[in-house]
């Protein structure tokens, strides 16, 4: 007689309380195949956890944004945001699209100027830029965007020695209707403080001021508050305009539109909820074209949208390790890939799929990652099948700031591959090894311990 | 181990305790596990009536099992007298 399948066997209460106000599907198909490649061949292959990136996904979301801006408003840039994603191939793939760089540090800018980027098209944010970083950049003909008055001052200073004058625009934080207003970085408009920082710029005249931007948050689910934030820039625009005849080059909307992930708490997917780049796009665009802004002479848009534009682009394959039953009878499976290279963990409810087949049955479970610490905690709470030590899991939209903020703590960090538009798998970052870590690392001549 | 004599098994995996009022469901290995239990077997027996049934190996079902017997007692489903 042939035996059956074995499946590790399962019991779990039913709960008649209240049913979801929602209703959302509680089961997740298996995904066997990320980007066409199957996550067997890819795991066999590359290792496991394993960020796996699709360079055709990229591109199709850079196309959908851009042609949302510019079927709507007659002068739009992108500007790659380094920090959501600066593996030199992903950078490439955007600058390949037509994207500017925008970077907020000097590590980011040089990493820049590495990948072959016009400095000219290099956007410097950020709070803390030093003198040799604002003389590079000034000398280089490079956007920079005063954050603070210090850095104002200091960039006239610098202005002194720079081989060419300094192209700089202010940073403006602004009320927009929104909770949290950002109010950290840059001059405030209801205030003031970015007028004066404007009129002290143009009487300097040292200082060619050719844009202005804000940034006016992260994750912004209210599409409506860009359009207050171009209303406020236009605004300056035309104030500038007025009392000095001077007419900005652009206006920087800056970044912050929602991936369509879940952030923790809330009751519905961010698939269903985040609005669409057409949304911002015609708050911003409408914004701008009904404002005093003159139509001969409108002003570049230029926007920084990271997440939105990569993070579905990625997933994580990641292996279970274990399982094991909590004190309170909860299921609990540990996967190989922790908070240390899932920072966005932290903020969202990934989706996580299985990556096999399994029956009907789900078990309300808790996914931990491998880490010795109490934080490692990937999902408190997701329905998974029944899955078993050597089954992989995947999880979806991790290609913003995982690969960024990841951290060598505990374990080493792992390969990444991109399925490039041929469907070829390229390792683009090699996983650490332990000379990743030592080579920095110095043992003072009394400590060395030798053995007879 | 011996499950409640009480409690109420259908074929299809469905399981209700009459003390608490509380249901279940069960999948088919779970299910059964459970039934070798009502019959009265011991883990040594069950373990080895699993293998000769399922493609499972010792360690799996051992392991499987060990776990399941405390999900048994967390739900109370099983004699506190034993």
């Amino acid at each position: 007689m042939e035996k059956k399948v074995y499946e590790r066997p399962h019991i779990i209460k039913l709960d008649a309380g209240m049913p979801g106000k929602f209703g959302m599907r509680a089961e997740t198909p298996a995904m066997t195949h990320v980007f066409g490649v199957a996550v067997k061949k890819l795991v066999e292959k590359h290792g496991s956890p394993l960020f796996v990136i699709s360079e055709e996904s990229i591109r199709q979301s850079y196309r959908k944004a851009h042609k949302a801006f510019s079927t709507r408003y007659p002068n739009v840039q992108f500007a790659w945001s380094y920090k959501t994603n600066y593996l030199s191939a992903i950078c490439n793939i955007f600058h390949s699209e037509g994207s500017w760089a925008e970077v907020v540090s000097g590590f980011e800018y040089n990493k820049a100027i590495a990948n072959n980027v016009d400095p000219k098209k290099i956007i410097f944010n950020g709070p803390g830029k030093s003198d040799d970083e604002l003389l590079t950049a000034a000398n280089n003909g490079s956007l920079i965007h005063i954050d603070h008055l210090d850095e104002l001052y200091q960039l006239i200073d610098i202005a002194e020695k720079a081989t060419q004058r300094p192209r700089v625009a202010i940073r403006v934080n602004m009320d927009t209707g929104i909770y949290p207003q950002w109010d950290r970085f840059g001059f405030n408009y209801e205030n003031g403080q970015a007028w004066d920082a404007i009129n002290k710029i143009m009487h300097s005249g040292k200082l060619d001021l050719m844009g202005l931007h804000t940034h006016i948050g992260t994750f912004i689910m209210t599409a409506s508050a860009y359009g207050i934030a171009a209303t406020k820039l236009a605004d300056l625009a035309m104030g500038l305009q007025q009392k000095f005849n001077h007419t900005i080059k652009y206006i920087d909307l800056g970044g912050g539109f929602a991936s369509k992930n879940t952030l923790k708490g809330s009751y519905l997917p961010g698939s269903d909820i985040s609005p669409s780049f057409d949304e911002y796009a015609e708050a911003i665009s409408s914004a701008l074209l009904n404002s005093s802004l003159k139509p001969d002479s409108l002003p570049l848009l230029i926007l920084e949208t990271g997440r939105a534009l990569v993070d579905s682009a990625a997933f994580l394959i990641s292996t279970v390790i274990a399982n094991k039953r909590l004190s309170n009878g909860k299921r609990a499976t540990i996967v190989d890939a922790g908070v240390n290279i899932m920072f966005t963990s932290f903020w969202y409810q990934h989706q996580i799929s299985p990556a096999q087949g399994a029956s009907q049955y789900r078990e309300d479970t808790v996914l931990y990652g491998p880490l010795c610490m109490n934080i490692d905690c990937l999902r408190e709470s997701v329905n998974l099948p029944i899955l078993n030590k050597g089954d992989q899991v995947v999880i979806h939209n991790v290609g913003a700031y995982n690969m960024t903020q990841w951290m060598q703590f505990i374990t080493l960090r792992p390969n990444i591959v991109l399925v490039d538009s041929a469907g070829e798998v390229q390792l683009i970052r090699e996983a650490e090894n332990m000379d990743s870590i030592q080579h920095h690392e110095k043992m003072p001549d009394k400590l060395v311990i030798n053995h007879p | 181990m011996r499950m409640n004599q009480n409690i109420a098994i259908s074929e299809t995996g469905f399981l209700f305790n009459p003390s608490t009022g509380e249901s279940f469901t069960l999948n088919p290995v779970g299910l059964k596990l459970i039934s070798y239990y009502k019959e009265g077997l011991n883990d040594d027996e069950i373990i080895s009536r699993m293998q000769e049934e399922y493609q499972v190996e010792e360690r799996e079902i051992s392991r499987d099992l060990l776990d399941f017997k405390n999900v048994l007692k967390h739900y109370l489903l099983v004699d506190n007298n034993d």
